[in-house]
């Protein structure tokens, strides 16, 4: 029997982090004291994620690379989110370490958990096989489970945990049954195989395209549930609110993104072939999530709650960008599209999956921000996540409240932050590929969406202040948040970089 | 006038206000000190109008092509351009909306002790923002600028504002919104048909009878709530009401031209056709709003809702005058928009200085004014007479052209139309009447002081424009002639060419 040594270095960012969770591990046990055990722990998590960042740059290649027996692929694709998800990781640590410190949360494990589910997450973006998909998949979820009960304490938090495991699980299983029927349908799990199975032969017959179908709706669900979509969106109000501020912070963020990964690699990859179906699904789902994520948000009267719900609608609009690969409705119509200047428009799936990277990437910068918000107003023992914690904030800091109104503009969809341009990228590709009617429906959701943002907005600036105490969050809370506030505002200014990452990011398989 | 040596006086406008006040802001946490805030506030003001000066007498008033054109890349991947430019329609408005923005700086010099710098703040930016809805040549640099400016005035209104201001500053808000978004997706679609954002482009892409009228439709919402026309107008009454008066002021002299402009921006040139079809529509709606607003306004107990009610009836005239499609008409309805500009800020401003003195609004409370207040009685007569356009206001000459361009058009639509002279005479000197003359009402009002300098001052600046424009005013519709002409040539040509048989 042969055996190669495999091609480690596309995987090298990965195994650095494996190997520094290890080393963590190893080293703060020999910390006798608490406190610097924690500092310890902390540190070494940054430097392992900032290292990887590092090293996802200087190994991204130039052309997509299968490793490991065609399971794992590094192409630029998974560079970028990679990228991506480790900075919305970073960002959520610096946020939650006062948040943790003051709860005593900061145990060194808390941080080795985090690595790890950052290194599922990395995984799961690289996937090229429905295998790899699931290990990932499973190595993002089971620390994440573990984080959000880390306060052993904290009876809602506990539940919220419980809650999020077994829906987790039954998603799992949904997904696993999928890609069991999709491998009896083909033979083969490896998503680059699947991507041209029909011209290959693969997978033609009748009966085989029957099970394929089956099977890829039981992918569309899991993927889904993972991404918070209506109808499986029932854990992420409870969990987003049950769960510790800072946890909260690592679940609205960096899993977005790998979620968004994971639909890339199962459905753009994967069942390029069955678009036809998938598009359809999407749409049903599209619709019910931004309906109901709008909906349900008007009458939260926790913040974090109605950011949960809120990001039901976003992650609607993420999908309706990736239904618009194709075109919609039953034939192309709109030929002569851009011929008065003569240009070529982008293909349809190019327009339409790098609109669905920004939108998910803007709505990680805004989620980071406005928890970030909620973490800085919170005090020891006291969680600042209702409304009425809101009131007055522009008299006790200007700035601060001004950050939250970006934030919340933003999100609403205004001009001049970056959460239009993700919407306009969105609406955009939708029009492009002849979705007019959801168009439409997208833009009367948003207004409807529009209230509960400028709720917010109203009780910051126009109610009197509950309290008048000074905030208490430490210096580099208060710097993180000005810049992740002003950043909104400057990729709402000068787009065109990102806008250019998330094109490029796109590997040549898709076009 | 070479454009390289130029400098680039329309970003100019657009940023100084904006780039002030965000120095305002940053300034105002090491000054503490709201008196120099204020002086820093009417700095960036004047400073702003003065670069927009050189717009008015540099113009070339033979062209109809755009002038101060500045181009630059802004978003590639959806080839969106920073593009600014101004013709002889919009170059007005941003004078008009730049002097504004002194005025209300001044007015709002000593009612305000309350988060000054923020107050300042948010007039300036929105000063900025409205001078870039006026300039920008590019469809989503419009939109941005569209939209961007609802923030300012929603906190205006609600951070300033009369007791129900929450509910006014969200509804304000929320109509506005709904009525963009389809907008929006309009401006997206031109761009899916186009592949670009450029509203030069767009007046020469050809569009189906179909699309013609989906599109129209479309900027419809967006501008028909920004005028407001009948039915779509009743935030308007609330946002007045409850606003602080330089958020009346600027609500009624500059955000209500937006949507007027926009017409003539997008609607005419880029769906002429569906502009021509919808024709009967748009009289029809702009006909009950003159006549119909107007007796609603006739029954009003309130000043401010009763100018705010004047105020859609005037803006019925502008879109009536639109939508008639001969050179009078659409003159009218600009010189009608300018002056409605001067006239309802000064009137707005003459009930902001009676209400500083009696926080009140209610009619019912004042009356014989005029023992106390002279000088104001004056001033406010003036408005007053020009808000019924009596002939040598301002009032006057644009409401005299639509009629005469609606005898063009249709003998019965000018009679209906002519009713406003009418009706704007009888809800306002009727309005004056009761608050000036009379009985002195009660004690309070016989405490009352007449106006001081400052206040004099900004009054009599607007009355100065509305008699020099009620009296001369050649030189407003001299700049306008040209880009009116080419519209219209626009509009008449068509994009659809007719169906062989």
């Amino acid at each position: 029997m042969n055996f190669a040594i495999p091609n480690f270095l596309p995987a090298a960012a990965e195994i650095f982090v494996a190997v520094m969770v290890l080393l963590s591990l190893l080293l703060t046990t020999f910390v006798r004291e608490r406190q610097s055990a924690r500092a310890l722990g902390y540190g070494l998590a940054q430097i392992s994620l900032l290292g990887a960042c590092v090293i996802v740059v200087v190994v991204m290649p130039s052309q997509a690379v299968l490793t490991f027996s065609d399971l794992f692929i590094a192409d630029s694709l998974a560079g970028f989110l990679k990228l991506m998800i480790l900075f919305a990781v970073i960002v959520s640590l610096l946020y939650g370490r006062d948040y943790l410190a003051v709860r005593k949360m900061d145990r060194p494990e808390f941080f080795m958990l985090v690595q790890l589910m950052a290194l599922g997450m990395m995984v799961l973006v690289g996937a090229n096989h429905m295998l790899t998909v699931y290990i990932g998949l499973e190595m993002m979820s089971l620390p994440l489970y573990a984080l959000i009960a880390f306060d052993r304490d904290n009876a809602r938090a506990t539940e919220a945990a419980m809650k999020y495991f077994v829906l987790g699980s039954l998603a799992s299983g949904m997904l696993l049954y999928g890609m069991s029927m999709v491998y009896g349908a083909t033979g083969t799990m490896d998503l680059s195989v699947l991507m041209d199975a029909a011209s290959r032969g693969i997978g033609v017959a009748p009966e085989s395209r029957l099970v394929l179908a089956f099977g890829l709706v039981f992918l569309v669900c899991g993927i889904a549930f993972k991404l918070g979509i209506a109808p499986f969106h029932m854990w992420v109000p409870d969990v987003y609110q049950g769960a510790p501020t800072a946890v909260t912070l690592l679940i609205a963020g960096a899993p977005k993104l790998a979620a968004l990964g994971m639909a890339m690699r199962l459905l753009a990859f994967g069942m390029a072939d069955l678009m036809v179906h998938w598009q359809h699904m999407l749409i049903v789902l599209a619709v019910a999530s931004i309906v109901l994520g709008n909906l349900a948000a008007i009458v939260q009267t926790n913040i974090k709650r109605m950011l949960a719900y809120s990001g039901i609608s976003h992650m609607g609009f993420v999908l309706l960008a990736l239904l618009s690969a194709r075109w919609i409705g039953s034939e192309q119509t709109a030929g002569d599209a851009f011929a008065l200047l003569g240009l070529q428009p982008l293909p349809l799936t190019v327009n339409a999956y790098s609109a669905a990277l920004f939108y998910a990437v803007a709505y990680v910068v805004m989620t980071l921000a406005a928890f970030g918000t909620i973490v800085l107003l919170s005090r020891s023992g006291f969680e600042a996540d209702t409304l009425e914690d809101f009131k007055g904030l522009n008299r006790r800091s200007r700035w601060f409240a001004g950050m939250m109104m970006f934030t919340m503009l933003s999100m609403a969809g205004i001009p001049f932050f970056v959460g239009f341009i993700a919407k306009l990228a969105v609406l955009q590709a939708v029009v492009q590929a002849g979705g007019y009617w959801l168009a439409v429906l997208a833009v009367v959701m948003s207004v409807i969406g529009a209230f509960y943002y400028l709720r917010v907005v109203k009780v910051m600036y126009f109610d009197a202040p509950q309290s008048e105490e000074a905030l208490v969050a430490s210096p580099d809370v208060r710097f993180l948040l000005s810049v992740n506030g002003i950043g909104i505002a400057v990729l709402g200014l000068a787009p065109q970089w990102l806008l250019d990452m998330c094109l490029q990011a796109l590997p040549v398989a898709l076009s | 006038m070479t454009a390289a040596t130029q400098l680039p006086l329309l970003s100019l406008a657009i940023w100084i206000p904006i780039l002030g006040a965000i120095l305002i802001l940053a300034a105002d946490r090491k000054l503490q000190n709201d008196a120099t805030v204020r002086k820093l506030a009417l700095l960036v003001s004047v400073l702003g109008f003065a670069v927009t000066l050189p717009l008015f007498f540099q113009f070339d008033r033979l062209s109809a092509q755009m002038q101060f054109v500045e181009q630059a890349h802004w978003i590639e991947r959806f080839l969106v351009t920073y593009h600014l430019g101004v013709d002889g329609i919009s170059m007005l408005f941003v004078l008009l909306n730049s002097l504004i923005t002194v005025l209300v700086v001044v007015a709002g010099w000593r009612v305000i002790q309350d988060n000054v710098a923020q107050y300042m703040a948010a007039f300036l930016i929105m000063s900025g923002l409205m001078n870039g809805i006026f300039a920008a040549l590019d469809g989503l640099l419009f939109y941005v600028f569209f939209e961007a400016s609802l923030i300012p005035l929603y906190l205006i209104i609600g951070i300033w504002g009369g007791p129900n201001r929450v509910y006014a500053a969200i509804k304000f808000f929320l109509y506005t919104l709904a009525g963009s978004l389809p907008m929006l997706l309009a401006l997206i679609y031109l761009y899916s048909k186009s592949g670009s954002f450029s509203i030069l482009v767009w007046h020469q892409l050809p569009l189906s009878a179909t699309e013609q009228m989906w599109i129209f439709l479309g900027f419809l919402l967006g501008f028909a709530v920004k005028v407001p026309m009948w039915p779509v107008h009743t935030w308007l009454p609330d946002a007045h009401v409850e606003a602080p008066t330089g958020g009346s002021v600027v609500l009624a002299a500059i955000a209500l031209k937006l949507g007027a402009y926009g017409f003539l921006r997008f609607s005419l040139p880029v769906t002429p056709d569906a502009s021509m079809a919808f024709a009967p529509l748009m009289i029809t709606l702009s006909l009950i709003a003159v006549v119909y607003i107007g007796l609603v306004a006739l029954v009003q107990k309130d000043m401010k809702k009763l100018v705010a009610y004047s105020s859609i009836s005037h803006m019925g005239f502008v879109t009536l005058g639109f939508f008639m499609f001969n050179r009078l008409g659409v003159e009218g309805a600009l010189v009608q928009m300018i002056s409605h500009g001067f006239v309802s800020g000064a009137m707005f401003l003459c009930i902001g200085v009676l209400y500083d003195r009696l926080h009140s609004r209610e009619i019912a409370d004042y009356g014989g004014v005029v023992a106390r207040m002279p000088k104001f009685a004056a001033l406010f007569m003036l408005f007053s007479m020009a808000n019924a356009g009596l002939p040598g206001t301002s009032g006057f000459v644009g409401e005299f052209m639509v009629i005469l361009g609606a005898v063009q058009f249709n003998f019965w639509t000018a009679v209906v139309a002519a009713t406003t002279l009418v009706l704007g005479a009888a809800y306002t000197l009727w309005m004056y009447k009761r608050v000036i003359f009379g009985q002195v009402a009660n004690e309070r009002v016989a405490a009352l002081d007449d106006i001081d300098r400052r206040e004099f001052a900004f009054l009599a600046v607007l009355a100065l424009c509305v008699l020099a424009m009620g009296l001369y005013p050649y030189p407003l519709t001299e700049v306008m002639h040209a880009s009116v002409e080419q519209l219209l040539a626009q509009v008449g040509v068509g994009k659809i060419s007719p169906v062989l048989p």
